[in-house]
């Protein structure tokens, strides 16, 4: 009842006058193009969403989505690098398993993963690395994400380990790479191949992925089978995955270096990738801890003296989540957020937290923390791809 | 000449769609650029891997060692077949109509 009424509310304008005839299309921090150029569209299969890029596709899902526990296949994020896309015949792909690091090589169709391997399911959340990219100050180039590159679902697979022991993991194994069928269209443009460590591939948790929130993996998320790196940074979770090589070397290349790289020694990160490290630089690897108020839309009027609810998701690199803590007055006090269902330590967490505002402008924050008791920064880590923007989400609410 | 370089583009984003297999083009031959000396070579030169949107999208940000350093890196990474001279005018026409 409550919410749907905020809701009403909600929809009555803004508070500067109802003047901006735009949809919401991010944030206004956001790069003043990025707002002009950001428009709703529609990718077949999807519904609208906020489209950053035409081609390759780059479509953000809107904040108020990301509050459901999971979200709609429909409505997840689609983010590529490259142009050509190639929609996969199921019945005649096949995934190719070797590499100098395997004992054999193998040859799987779909049918096979599904009849021979033991199939599991896991909640996690899918987030680019980039997400949040438009809001780093100084604004640096790329797609300009806001708070929607991101999304959480049911992955439905087979254990990547079970398949690697079938071809056979030597002791020389240092790095697991990952090809998809995409490729850019320009012979010269370099294949978006990348690796993960051989512990991380052999992690009961990484899974090679067939469905997602209970349908065969749509065709704008890697049908017919991605790559689920749960905790990690969706760079790794590959797409269309064509074929798998067990390497004895660390894997070179564009997109592991100089791409995808965060300064060494900046951000609190337990899971590390040694085999990749320089002295100056380290790949991304597992998500900061973060949250997201998803139902209060910056600067809207809700109403004075009665309940209204601040609801919203928290999540981090699979630790779990341990808190959140709600500020309704710019960060002076805070109180603890009620937690939603677990579906998990990789998932997303729900959260909510009502308060009674007085009449007058409020400045509404979140900020989660983990079980390891790493929390959310007030400022920016700033680093030039902008990446693990982590810092508390806030939104400027008027109640009449 | 305006015609003809828009001309060219769409029929770039026709034979980008036919050989990416029906990957979607969706509204992107509606993306105007702002005129200048230098637009036609950006709608036919950087069209062949991306769509125009990218460049309002990362503006206005962007000083010209910005645009130059994006610029670079498509042709040195992305092998965008760029002539050096081309490579100048796109990057006056980028800093001056997109940059800060």
């Amino acid at each position: 009842m409550l919410s749907r009424r905020r809701l009403l509310l909600a929809t009555a304008g803004l508070w500067a006058g109802g003047a901006r005839a735009r949809p919401d299309v991010g944030p206004a921090a956001l790069p003043e193009g990025t707002l002009s150029s950001s428009t709703y569209d529609t990718l077949p299969g999807k519904l609208p969403l906020i489209k950053k890029s035409f081609r390759p596709p780059n479509f953000e899902t809107p904040a108020r989505v990301l509050g459901e526990a999971f979200t709609p296949n429909e409505a997840f994020f689609v983010r590529y690098h490259l142009s050509s896309i190639p929609e996969v015949d199921p019945a005649a792909w096949r995934l190719a398993v070797g590499g100098e690091a395997a004992a054999g090589t193998l040859s799987l169709s779909l049918d096979v993963l599904r009849r021979e391997f033991t199939p599991v399911e896991i909640a996690a959340v899918c987030q680019c690395s980039g997400n949040r990219r438009g809001l780093s100050n100084p604004h640096v180039p790329g797609v300009q994400w806001g708070h929607g590159a991101m999304g959480n679902a049911r992955w439905r697979g087979v254990r990547l380990k079970e398949v690697l022991e079938r071809a056979g993991v030597k002791s020389g194994a240092v790095e697991v790479a990952f090809d998809g069928t995409d490729s850019g269209v320009v012979d010269k443009t370099p294949d978006f191949v990348k690796s993960i460590p051989a512990w991380k591939a052999l992690d009961e948790n990484t899974l090679l992925a067939y469905e997602m929130n209970g349908e065969p993996l749509p065709h704008w998320h890697g049908a017919p089978l991605r790559l689920v790196v749960p905790g990690w940074t969706a760079t790794y979770w590959i797409k269309h995955l064509a074929r798998i090589e067990v390497l004895a070397q660390p894997l070179t290349g564009f997109w592991m270096n100089p791409a995808y790289r965060i300064p060494k020694g900046r951000f609190p990160i337990v899971d590390r990738f040694v085999s990749q490290e320089n002295e100056t630089t380290t790949p991304i690897t597992e998500m900061v801890v973060n949250s997201l108020i998803t139902n209060l839309r910056d600067r809207m009027l809700y109403r004075s003296r009665t309940p209204l609810f601040v609801r919203g998701i928290a999540w981090d690199g699979g630790y779990g989540i341990a808190r959140v803590d709600v500020s309704t007055d710019g960060g002076r006090t805070w109180g603890t957020a009620e937690l939603g269902e677990d579906f998990g330590r990789f998932s997303t967490r729900q959260w909510s937290f009502a308060f009674v505002p007085e009449p007058g402008d409020h400045v509404v924050m979140a900020r989660a923390t983990n079980r390891l008791g790493a929390s959310q920064s007030f400022e920016l880590v700033f680093n030039p791809a902008g990446y693990h923007n982590n810092v508390v989400h806030s939104v400027n609410i008027r109640c009449t | 000449m305006h015609v003809m370089s828009r001309v060219a583009a769409q029929t770039a984003f026709l034979l980008i769609g036919l050989f990416a297999g029906g990957a979607a083009t969706g509204g992107e031959d509606a993306i105007t650029l702002k005129d200048g000396d230098g637009r036609a070579l950006v709608e036919t030169n950087c069209v062949m891997c991306h769509s125009l949107d990218y460049i309002e999208m990362n503006s206005p940000f962007l000083d010209r060692k910005g645009w130059d350093a994006s610029v670079n890196k498509m042709i040195k990474v992305m092998g965008a077949p760029v002539s050096p001279e081309e490579a100048q005018t796109i990057v006056d026409y980028l800093s001056s109509r997109y940059g800060k």
